[in-house]
């Protein structure tokens, strides 16, 4: 079939608004014009080398080439339709909803930059003469382009699983990586960016960076640097990369689902205190270890740009880097103003797009049509590649399951011809399968834990581990476990358990499993290319490049030397500090993904407690002996989990931060959502679940439910 | 409009034990034996309890009074007493401080003084101290001087907690297993107590300062549970909270606190919250969450309340005539809620006619909610020991079944004590309220709180908070109307919590 740009970007465009699917035709054939541009380029820079005359292809062949590029594109289902008909969608008025706010924004921190107390009349008129100026217009502009980045960052970093570095040393990885790098760069520039633009608006003495100054000696004209100017550019290059920094460290880009659901607006009007409060507390904490890091390091940046733009030092002036320099009350205001201003401008976009992106979707359960049946729940349930779809599936389960009277009937309705309950089987399948993985899951974590050992050397050493000199306890971090890079062949073989065909062993598998990729003394080439392999993909937390030691050819001689190596490293302080295990993290991270879980345990209970009386086929009566030992197992599963050392430890709560920690407490939400499914179910049916055909042992912990003695 | 005249007046004052045949028979009928039901009925006074009535500061008065410095003193006012407290130090030590920095908080302070004086003008209760806050809104009546605080029956077993004056809370259970004494260093001032449906063992407390959540292991023998066993949920600015109400799903728990114009809504596991913020009306001071799970009531220290749908979390106004909203319950079904107003002897209804969450009478609210009952008159009870009752209606509570309705009357000082009507309610084909009588306590025991137990097998219970410090429960033996007699009580139930629409349908018919 004939396949052009314009038909995939169709399915962004929503079919009823006229005017935005005409403005979308235009932008989508401007880009596929420069696409085609850039196509023949880089086709140019390709065949050159096998010297093929670029005349002798003609322009269609060329769109050909890139159709069949984009069809296989598609083949990896990465751009279902549906996907860009919300994911995309979203994102883009997300966006667009932050660069309408921009201009507000402006006008905020003009009224505050050139704030005087004496002469409000003057203030006012200044304002409103500046905000209309050709400069403010340019400002905005920029700004605009800022915030397009930052749009685009957020929507290629953001995660619905976040990574849990399980060490000092996981993190540093997950720091230095590449791809973060980039991203630091490119904050670092936004960062400077905006902080031209605020030291435009506010003018005076930060308006440029070179300044005619008269030298003491000679009497002459010369152009000097302003450093404040300079001072203003560092601040956001700094700030920019402590946004990018605190973003890793407090997983600014993981998204989680409130519980409960909002309207835009009144969501984005309960969040915007917040958001303020943060920002500014943010800039102000940036702000001082700005200073201190200036008044420290000032004079570097100041005679490298000095020397390089050729501009003289003023001497008259106080320079910065200096105690009574940086005392200067209108400096730190302006500072703190241009910098909650900057946080500002990042915070709102990552806030609109979180609204945006875990806004409720409405699935149909079935579809009328056989073209839309890609669209529906079931079928947008067993989705592997995009995680966020399966998310929004599983949450519209979980909101039907509870308010949604007819779309529960179309759940426990049979297929017209045939006969089947074909969507209940494919829903309740699904949810099933999603909680067994979980099952196992924990079973190989506790298998691993308990075969080595780890928790008696673990209560035994956690608090005097750094105090103690004593071998035994020494080792005790370096003690195989599945979540370090010292696993064992024995604890491999127990990971290399997992189901491959289950619905998360694609690329988008949850961390925790990717985390066992790196190992030190692994005697394999193979596990450590999967390493590399599983390195590269979306939510994995990095592989420790540093560290892997070329060991496949005597791994006898590594197995001698493994001892030697673990008592000469344990005794180095710093290196005992990067890899000491983090509390609760390995815990954290087997249940990073438990959101899923939660609603597929809610979409169920609700479900079967409502097939109570809305079941008039009795579908849910032949998988309800499945559902109630799934959940069982599960909860004795979850419940040996929680005797392990640090898993039913609270985490200490951040006050006030832009980065989400919910997925700090997911185990325990995991836990109350698991018990109370159980009890709907056990309410509902009460006796009746006598008659229900399950083993000995499950009944008897559901008979405990029964006499709510859980 | 409904005269108590017209209520069957007891023959004696004794205390009343339990309906039959439509009839409340009271201790002192011939022929009838005492308490019919297994469920224990402790009492507690108030000299055994020893409260809490000593704040904070009181036990500065026992040490010698020391000058510290002027940097030591403002930082303990700045940390016990904020802003103001700061101000006043600096204003009070006017000779250790230059004189501008004197006048210049001296003026603060008057300014902030005048303007909160200005905000308690529109809100008045935001002028009462955090104490007097509660005993105003909590549903114990006479909250401050009452030996029990808060009680709560458990939504699905035998098992309730009671909160009492010395802030502790003791939960009790059918049988004789021992009662486990909860106490917790944050568990002062106790207004509310609910369990947690669908879950065995949680129970949500509202404190002065935070919101405690315990886990009682029902399978404990232990009597104390240490504090580790409590889960401490705290908003800064939202406290005292005087409601709370778990979702009938036992998923989500909703705050409120008189003070904070928004209301908390609880991921308790997770330890998150969402505030959900309306300014009008000043604060939330009690919650109420309908049987089927998809309203809430807000009522606010103003005239003015709330009824938020649970799906989408929007809200609907309703600016009250006069006073503000006391106490509200819901019909089983969800579909009706009444509403008692402060001092008016008046109970309002508000009829959800549909269950898709939008309330076709929207658009004109007054009008829809229609005054359904006029407590007015005076009932004679006893010529001889010449009282009666009758006055401000302070709380309601309808069974779960939705047959009996329970009012609790305010009284006055002079032989004008509190009473508690009950009315028998039918919902089908249409609404009716018959009086039923008054049920009575001890000789010289008012009614403080009542409660429906949530799931009695013969009819309805109602568990009564007595002056003297004294749980009793009454029990109403009926046949339930609405449902045929040889249903068990557990399909009665599922089908009352999962398919409100069966009943509905019926009458929609009818009509």
């Amino acid at each position: 079939a004939k396949f052009t740009f314009l038909d995939l970007f169709n399915g962004i465009v929503h079919p009823k608004c006229k005017f935005s699917q005409h403005l979308t035709l235009l932008i989508i054939n401007y880009f596929q014009t420069i696409m085609t541009f850039l196509i023949t380029v880089t086709y140019q820079n390709t065949h050159t080398s096998k010297n093929v005359d670029i005349q002798t292809f003609d322009f269609h062949q060329i769109v050909f080439e890139a159709e069949k590029m984009y069809e296989m594109c598609l083949c990896e289902t990465k751009f279902s339709s549906i996907f860009f008909q919300v994911v995309i969608w979203r994102a883009v008025a997300s966006i667009a909803w932050s660069v309408l706010l921009l201009p507000v924004t402006t006008a905020v921190f003009v009224l505050l930059s050139r704030f005087s107390l004496f002469h409000p009349i003057q203030w006012i008129s200044d304002c409103t003469s500046l905000l209309t100026a050709s400069s403010t217009i340019f400002s905005l502009v920029v700004l605009c382009g800022v915030v397009l980045i930052t749009g685009f960052f957020n929507l290629e970093f953001y995660t619905l699983v976040p990574s849990i570095p399980c060490s000092r040393m996981a993190l540093l990885g997950t720091v230095l990586h590449p791809r973060q790098c980039v991203h630091s760069l490119v904050y670092c520039t936004m960062g400077m960016l905006v902080m031209w633009c605020a030291s435009v608006t506010i003018g005076g003495r930060y308006s440029t960076l070179g300044t005619p100054c008269r030298q003491s000696e000679s009497g002459e004209v010369v152009t000097c640097l302003n450093e404040y100017h300079l001072f203003l550019l560092l601040a956001g290059a700094f700030m920019g990369y402590s946004h990018s920094f605190l973003g890793v460290v407090q997983n600014m880009y993981y998204v989680s689902f409130q519980p409960i659901q909002q309207y835009k607006y009144p969501r984005f009007k309960g969040c915007l205190p917040m958001v303020v409060k943060c920002s500014v507390i943010q800039a102000l904490y940036s702000a001082r270890n700005f200073a201190a890091l200036y008044f420290f390091f000032g004079y570097v940046p100041k005679t490298w740009i000095s020397s390089t733009l050729n501009l003289q030092i003023d001497s008259s002036l106080q320079p910065l880097d200096s105690l009574t320099g940086l005392l200067d009350f209108s400096l730190l205001y302006h500072l703190s103003i241009s910098g909650a201003f900057l946080y500002l401008t990042w915070y709102l976009t990552v806030l609109l797009f979180r609204i945006y992106v875990t806004e409720a979707y409405s699935f149909p359960v079935q579809s009328t049509f056989t073209e839309d049946a890609e669209q529906c729940l079931p079928k947008v349930l067993a989705e592997k590649n995009t995680l966020v779809m399966k998310f929004l599936a599983l949450q519209d389960l979980a909101l039907l399951s509870q308010h949604s009277l007819s779309r529960r009937l179309e759940v426990f309705n049979l297929s017209q011809p045939g006969g089947h309950p074909h969507n209940w089987n494919a829903i309740s399948g699904e949810c099933l399968c999603l909680l067994s993985e979980l099952t196992q899951r924990l079973v190989a974590h506790q298998d691993a834990v308990a075969s080595n050992g780890r928790v008696k050397s673990q209560s035994a050493s956690s608090d005097t581990r750094s105090a103690s000199s004593s071998s035994s306890v020494l080792t005790a971090p370096f003690t195989p476990d599945v979540d370090s890079p010292f696993s064992s062949p024995a604890i491999r073989r127990l990971v290399g358990q997992q189901d491959p065909h289950s619905p998360w062993s694609g690329t988008v598998q949850s961390p925790h499993i990717m985390r066992r990729g790196p190992k030190l003394w692994s005697a394999s080439t193979v596990s450590s290319s999967v390493a590399g392999e599983k390195g590269s993909s979306r939510f994995s937390v990095i592989p420790l490049h540093g560290l892997e030691t070329p060991v496949n050819s005597c791994s006898c001689h590594t197995l001698n030397c493994s001892a030697q190596v673990k008592s000469f490293l344990a005794k180095r302080v710093l290196i005992m500090y990067l890899f000491n295990k983090l509390p609760e993290a390995s815990s954290q991270a087997l249940f990073a993904d438990s959101q899923a879980h939660i609603w597929a345990l809610q979409g169920l209970s609700h479900l079967v407690a409502a097939s109570f009386s809305e079941d008039q086929f009795g579908v849910v009566q032949t998988t309800l002996p499945n559902i109630l030992s799934c959940l069982v197992v599960l909860l004795e599963a979850v419940d040996r989990h929680f005797k392990l050392p640090h898993a039913s430890s609270k985490p200490v709560r951040t006050l006030c931060s832009m980065g989400d920690s919910t997925y700090k407490t997911l185990r325990f939400a995991l836990r109350a959502a698991l018990k109370t499914a159980i009890y709907k179910i056990t309410t509902t049916f009460g006796e009746h679940l006598n008659a229900v055909n399950i083993s000995t042992e499950h009944r008897k912990r559901l008979q405990q439910f029964l006499e709510f003695k859980e | 409009m409904c005269s108590l005249g017209v209520f069957p007046a007891p023959v004696t004052a004794a205390q009343t034990l339990f309906e039959r045949n439509n009839e409340l028979l009271s201790a002192l009928h011939p022929g009838e034996h005492s308490q019919a039901c297994d469920l224990p009925s402790p009492q507690f006074t108030r000299d055994t309890l020893k409260g809490h009535s000593r704040p904070e500061s009181s036990s500065r008065s026992v040490f010698l009074d020391q000058r510290d410095t002027l940097w030591m003193r403002s930082a303990g006012a700045w940390r016990d007493a904020g802003l103001y407290g700061l101000l006043d130090e600096i204003t009070n030590s006017a000779e250790e401080v230059p004189r501008f920095l004197a006048v210049g908080s001296a003026c603060v302070l008057a300014l902030l003084r005048w303007a909160s004086s200005f905000h308690g003008s529109l809100f008045p209760h935001l002028t009462l101290s955090s104490d007097e806050m509660v005993a105003e809104f909590s549903q114990m009546l006479d909250w401050s001087d009452s030996a029990l605080r808060s009680f709560a029956w458990h939504p699905h077993t035998d098992k309730f907690a009671v909160a009492l004056l010395d802030d502790s809370i003791k939960i009790y259970k059918s049988n004789s297993s021992p009662t486990p004494t909860l106490k917790h260093r944050c568990q002062r001032s106790v207004c509310a107590l609910q369990w947690k449906p669908l879950c065995g063992s949680a129970l949500a407390v509202a404190c002065q300062s935070c919101l405690l959540i315990w886990h009682v292991d029902p399978a404990s023998l232990s009597t104390r549970p240490s504090s580790g066993c409590a889960q401490v949920l705290s908003h800064p600015g939202h406290s005292p909270i005087t409601s709370i109400a778990w979702s009938p799903t036992g998923s989500l728990l909703v705050s409120a606190s008189p003070v904070d114009t928004s209301m908390m809504v609880w991921d308790v596991a997770a330890e998150s919250a969402v505030p959900l913020q309306r300014v009008g009306g000043g604060g939330v001071t009690y919650l109420s969450w309908s049987p089927d799970g998809s309203r809430l009531l807000a009522a606010t220290p103003s005239a003015l309340f709330r009824v938020w749908e649970t799906r989408m979390w929007t809200c609907e106004r309703w600016p009250c005539l006069k006073g503000s909203c006391q106490s509200a319950c819901w019909s089983p079904d969800g579909g009706c809620l009444l509403l008692s107003m402060q001092g008016e002897r008046v109970i309002y209804a508000l009829t959800f006619s549909d269950l898709t969450g939008i309330n076709n009478t929207y658009s004109s609210p007054v009008t829809a909610c229609q005054l359904l009952l006029i407590l007015k008159g005076f009932s004679s009870l006893s010529a001889l020991l010449n009282i009666s009752v009758g006055g401000e209606v302070c709380s309601l509570s309808w069974d779960p079944r939705g047959e009996r309705l329970a009012v609790l009357l305010k009284g006055r000082a002079d032989n004008h004590p509190s009473v508690i009507a009950v009315f028998k309610t039918r919902s089908s084909p249409v609404f009716e309220l018959l009086p039923c009588g008054f049920v009575m306590g001890e000789a010289g025991a008012e009614p403080r709180f009542m409660q429906f137990h949530p799931h009695f097998q013969h009819g309805a219970l109602l568990t009564v908070c007595w002056s003297d410090g004294r749980i009793s429960h009454v029990p109403f033996y009926f046949s339930s109307a609405g449902l045929l007699g040889g249903d068990s009580p557990q399909q009665a139930l599922a089908s009352n919590t999962t398919n409100p629409s069966s009943n509905k349908l019926y009458t929609e018919q009818i009509s």
